[in-house]
Order: structure tokens, then sequence, then C-alpha cells
């Protein structure tokens, strides 16, 4: 039985497959951490997972009175509440999972300090926790959808697992990189929520992205962008759905993602001496 | 394959390098407003940083450590505070890389530098063990087998579904230690968690300790500054000092030796090299024992106080030979009237020793310092002023007692007959 198992300690550990693969040797764990801040979010509170649907409809119904209703701004010839609301939902996915994985190492310093396991398993519980919250939000969605008379067609479906990917991959990529320079540099903590709301702005969650025109393959560069048009094309039919943006969404996410295993994986054994 | 060694150490060193003082992380302000401050300072280390030239102030915590351990063994490592344990530990279970050298495990390891990582004080007992559990490694199948073994030995079978902040510290330690005791590696590693809990909980700790390897065969590394417990479960035991293996061998041989280099190193008196321990509320300058006229003993501190603070507490914790703590003296354990009083500039202050309690032995006493709940100064329990002193007991008038006695304390007390 001890044969089976050999583990080298060396300085310097050349990044490899198999740290990727002890990922999922630790998938268990994964499962716990997630079930674990799911739990505890919503201890002591009246509502309870509630929250999970009351922020983003609150939020949606304040700007559809706002900027639907009194700055009249666009919305692709869909009503404004169900066009902000698929932006709301993305976005949140988004900016709630990169927030909650930069800070990651910092909350879990305790554990870190103490018990050895794959550190990846640590951002990416906290991405899956915020895909549940997705979840719960969609159904929200599903409502209005029926409620506003739309059936999205075949092809729209069959893409959104797609689009949940590269928001998957976008904030944990990002989360990465902010996450291995969190452990040393505190500064993440509060130029974070500031970058995610200027980011708000240059994403089309409020405002349909036509309105960049041809300009439009800029905004592409950022992934969110390409996601939250192309679900709008897809669930409510605002425009055709344009394969050229999603691959552009899709080849800056790669990169992003690269950067982001690439810092964290560099980092990932000082963390403990660090942190 | 029973003669190759379950762990092979080779090599082993880890450099830390003291930069920045103010603790773990720093903020990009802080670089950024050094560039601006000493732009030369910053260009000449930079530079030199690059060029290799540039030592940063290194501190080796371990050097050069080799050793092999075989399957079924229990070694024990000790040492005085800062001597490596932990640092080694920390490789061993790969929380931290080294800096040089190799080790070779062959097979699983667990292991438990604290009791209760990650437990989580909203979730009830019955919850934390599964998630404590998965943070050991222990796979879910293995937990629920198990789990019926650990809440019995954890003895909280009624509050299985109460959340833990509700828990009493004992309660709490019992749990975290029994989820741990009932993983299944091969290999175990354990850093100085007995010092927790109540002394019936050890006892029970340290049995179930000795059946995991008697029984099961299983090797373990335990951290210990007991020299009770370590003689009682490790064949052998590693001895560390400054960073470097002194020896390893025979248990009972080993902790001899740690005692009487404790003793050849004893020192009564501790003095200010010049900016150790700096801090504006209090830094030691000495630290000694005196003896007056009437052989009493007292322990003096010499300090400077740059500013007042009505909080200071200033004291010492003294130890016994086999490091248990004794007590906690402050110059505040009076009513507030007799306290002495502290000023700004140099104060010297002294306490009576009560050594008509003291047996005979090597006796350690640390400074320790405080804003009271606020913050240690200096902190026991770490790298602090340290002195030692032997005591050598009078035997007083009795005709019967003329030699040493067991026990940490001796007082002498009195008897009368009851008419």
């Amino acid at each position: 039985m001890s044969n089976s198992h050999t583990t080298v300690i060396k300085p310097k550990k050349i990044f490899s497959f198999s740290s990727l693969s002890e990922v999922w040797e630790y998938r268990e764990l994964l499962y716990f951490f997630t079930w674990r801040d799911l739990k505890v979010r919503y201890k002591q509170t009246a509502i309870g997972a509630l929250w999970a649907i009351f922020q983003p409809f609150i939020t949606m119904v304040v700007f559809s009175v706002f900027f639907g209703g009194l700055l009249k701004i666009p919305s692709d010839g869909v009503p404004y509440p169900i066009f902000v609301y698929t932006g709301l939902l993305f976005w949140q996915f988004f900016s709630s999972a990169l927030s909650d994985t930069s800070n990651v190492l910092i909350t879990n310093q305790a554990i870190i300090t103490k018990v050895y396991f794959p550190r990846l398993i640590l951002p990416l519980s906290s991405v899956m926790t915020k895909f549940i919250d997705f979840g719960i939000a969609a159904v929200i969605l599903v409502g209005m959808m029926f409620y506003y008379n739309y059936t999205p067609h075949l092809v729209g479906l069959l893409i959104i697992p797609l689009l949940l990917i590269i928001t998957f991959m976008v904030s944990t990529g990002l989360g990465l990189f902010l996450a291995s320079i969190n452990v040393k540099y505190r500064d993440v903590r509060y130029a974070l929520p500031f970058f995610i709301q200027i980011l708000m702005f240059v994403t089309p969650v409020i405002y349909p992205a036509s309105i960049a025109g041809k300009y439009s393959w800029i905004l592409a560069l950022n992934p969110m962008m390409g996601v939250i048009q192309s679900a709008r094309a897809a669930l409510l039919g605002t425009t055709v759905l344009n394969w050229t943006l999603v691959s552009i969404s899709l080849l800056a996410t790669f990169i992003l993602m690269l950067i982001g295993i690439y810092t964290f994986k560099k980092t990932e054994r000082y963390f403990a001496d660090i942190i | 394959m029973k003669n190759s060694p379950i762990i092979t150490v080779k090599n082993i060193s880890k450099k830390y390098n003291i930069n920045h003082q103010q603790g773990g992380y720093i903020a990009l302000r802080d670089v950024i407003t050094n560039i601006f401050k000493n732009p030369f300072t910053f260009l000449k280390t930079k530079t030199k940083e690059v060029l290799g030239i540039e030592t940063k102030e290194e501190f080796w915590a371990l050097k050069d450590i080799n050793f092999e351990i075989m399957k079924g063994e229990v070694i024990g490592i000790v040492g005085r505070n800062g001597a490596g344990k932990s640092t080694l530990l920390k490789i061993l279970s790969q929380i931290t890389p080294p800096t040089t050298g190799e080790i070779r495990i062959n097979g699983t390891v667990g292991s438990l530098l604290e009791v209760g990582t990650g437990f989580h004080p909203e979730l009830t007992g019955r919850e934390n063990i599964f998630l404590n559990g998965a943070i050991l490694g222990m796979k879910k199948k293995d937990i629920v087998r198990k789990f019926d073994e650990i809440v019995k030995f954890a003895d909280i079978e009624k509050f299985l579904d109460t959340p833990v902040k509700y828990y009493s510290s004992g309660m709490y330690v019992r749990l975290a230690f029994s989820v741990a005791a009932h993983m299944e590696t091969d290999i175990l590693i354990i850093d100085e968690v007995l010092a927790v809990g109540d002394a019936e909980f050890q006892k029970k700790c340290l049995g179930k300790m000795n059946e995991i390897t008697k029984e099961e065969g299983r090797t373990i590394l335990f951290v210990s500054h007991n020299m009770g417990s370590v003689k009682q479960l490790c064949n052998k035991t590693i001895l560390l000092s400054n960073g470097k293996i002194i020896d390893f061998g025979e248990t009972e041989n080993i902790t001899e030796k740690y005692l009487s280099l404790s003793k050849e190193t004893t020192s009564e008196k501790w003095e200010n090299k010049g900016n150790e321990f700096n801090n504006e509320y209090f830094k030691p300058e000495k630290f000694y024992i005196s003896k007056e006229k009437d052989d009493s003993l007292w322990v003096n501190i010499e300090t400077t106080i740059n500013k007042l603070d009505e909080s200071l507490t200033v004291g010492y914790a003294l130890y016994s030979e086999d490091n248990t703590l004794l007590y906690w003296s402050y110059q505040t354990d009076s009513k507030e009237s007799d306290w002495p009083e502290l000023n700004i500039g140099n104060n010297k202050i002294k306490s009576k020793l009560p050594t008509e309690i003291f047996n005979s032995g090597i006796y350690k006493i640390e400074l320790i310092a405080s804003l009271y709940f606020k913050e240690w100064i200096i902190s026991p329990n770490n790298i602090n002023p340290t002195i030692f002193f032997n005591f050598s007991k009078k035997f007083n008038e009795s005709k019967y007692w003329v030699q040493k006695r067991p026990g940490i304390i001796t007082p002498n007390n009195q008897w009368k007959i009851i008419k």
C-alpha cells in the first residue's frame, strides 16, 4: 500500500499537468469548501438563500426605473427589465466570483499555513459557489421570459453553456492572477471594488453593445461583453449571434486563463511564507 | 520492502529573508514611498540585487538536514524554541518548500500542525467533522465509516448538532483531535497539539497515539516540548538546535542530552545587544537574577521606556526543566497603589522568586511584556529574552528530608495533630 504513493519534495516544482490532476484527486475537498461557503453564508439570516434572488432582482427594478424608464436607454427592441436582467445575471456571476476569488487566499489564510492541499481548490470553490447563486437567480429570468413571452431558439439554448464556461474561466483566470498578487500586496483588496465598478461601465450591462457601432470588436476584448451580448442574442433575439465576437471573447478568455494559472502556479508554493 | 526507509530527507535547508519586519505582507504604497524617499538607496540595493551582490539579511531556519525513517517508527523531534522544529514539519507537510535538498516519502502523509484547522464556528459538530476531515485529506466514505468512532472518542454525542461556536474550549479541542486521530495515512506528523486540553484528555490522546503505532504500524513524527510524552511515545528522537541536527538516536539518550544541553547554555544574565526588541513602550535592556544578603533570589528587569502607556504590563514566565509552565508574574499583580511606578527613561524593577517552594533543578525564565489586552510586546513561548538558573534547594531542619524529592514544587508544609 505504501508503495502506491510516493511524494518527492524539492525546492522548485516545475509546472506539470500532474499538479492539475491532483485537483481532481481532491475534488471532494472542492465540494466541501463550496458546501461550507453556501452553508455558512446565510446562517443567522431571516430569508436565507432568497438573498441570491433579491439582490439582482432589486437591482433590475431600480435600473429599469432609472435607466430604462427615465433615461430611456435603448434596449435593442426588447423590454428593458428583461434586457438588463440578462446582463446583470451574467455580470453578477462574473463580478462576485472575481472579487471572492481574489480574496480567497487571504480569507483562508489559517488553513493555508497549516495544511497541504492543491491551492487551486480554493479559488475554484469560490467560483462554484457563485455559479450556484447564478443558478438560483436564473429562475427569475426564466419567469420573466414566460411573462414577456420569449422562447429561445435551440442554438440559443446550446450556446448558453459555452457562455457560462467563458464567464467561469474569465473570473477564474483573472481571479487567480489577482489572488496571487494579493498574497503579497494587499492593495488588491482596495483596488478591486473600484476596478469592478469601472469594468461594469465598459461592459454592456445597462446599455446595448450596439451603441459602440463598428468599434464593438474592441469592446469584445473584454470577454464579458461578448458573453452578455451573445446571451441577449440567444435568449431574447436582440441581434443575430455574432460568432466572431464569441471567438474573440473565447481567445481573450484563454489568454487570461493561462496568465492566471501560470502566475498562481509560480507563486503557489510560497503562499504560506509570505501571506 | 521492509528495509527501505519510508521517509528520506537529504540536505534539506530552508532560508528566510528577513527584510520586512512589519510582518508578512507589504502594501505597494510603502514600496513606492520608499522609492521616493530614498531613491539612491533603492537604486543601489536594486542593482546589487540584480547583480547578485546584495545579500539580504538571511536566516537559515534549517541547515543541511539529513535523516531516514523506517516504517512503523515513532520519532520525536525536540529542541528549543526557534530550533527549526516547526519549519521541518512544515516542509515535510508540503506547506512550504525547502530552499535546497530533497525529501522522498513513500506513503500518504497526514499532518496535524494545529488542532481544528478549518473548523468553522457557525457549523455544527457533525458538519465540522466532515469539513475538517476533508481538509485533512480524508475521503468522504472514510469519514462516514469512522464517524461514530470519532464522535465517541470526542465524547460530544449530545452536542453533535450544535454549532461549535457554542462549544466549550475543551469540547472543541476533543472533537478536533478526534477527527485527526482517525486519519488513516501511513505517516502522521504532529506538532505540539497535546499541549492543549486537560490532563485526562492528554492521557487519552497519548493512549490513542500509542495504539495507532503499535496496532496499525503507522509512522509518526512528533514534536513536543514535553519530555514526558516524548519518552512515553517515541523510540527514537531527533535533537535540533539552531536549524541543525545535533543528534538522532534512542529517545532516552537524546532527552537527557537535550536537558543537559540547556544546562550548558545556562546563562543567568541577558543583555540587549543594541536594538533587540526595540519598542517605544518597552525595550528590555537587562534581564538577570540577583541574590540578596538573606539568600533570596530576585528577577531583575531593566528597561527603557520612550512612550508611557498605562496598560503596560511587564513580567516573566517561569518554566521547569521539562518546559512545563509554572506561572506568569506581572508587576501589576498586586493592588494598583502598590504597583511600581514606571516612567519615561530608564527603569529598574525586581521581583522576588518564591524559592521556598522550588525543587532543585534548572529553571527557565522568559521575559514577557504586553499592553494589557491590547497586544503582546514580547510574547511567551517565542524568541524572547531568556535566562536559566540552577537552583539547589537547601534542605530544612528535618532529619528525614535530606535528598531531592520528585515533583515540581516542594513546599514546606505545616503538620499538626488534631486534638
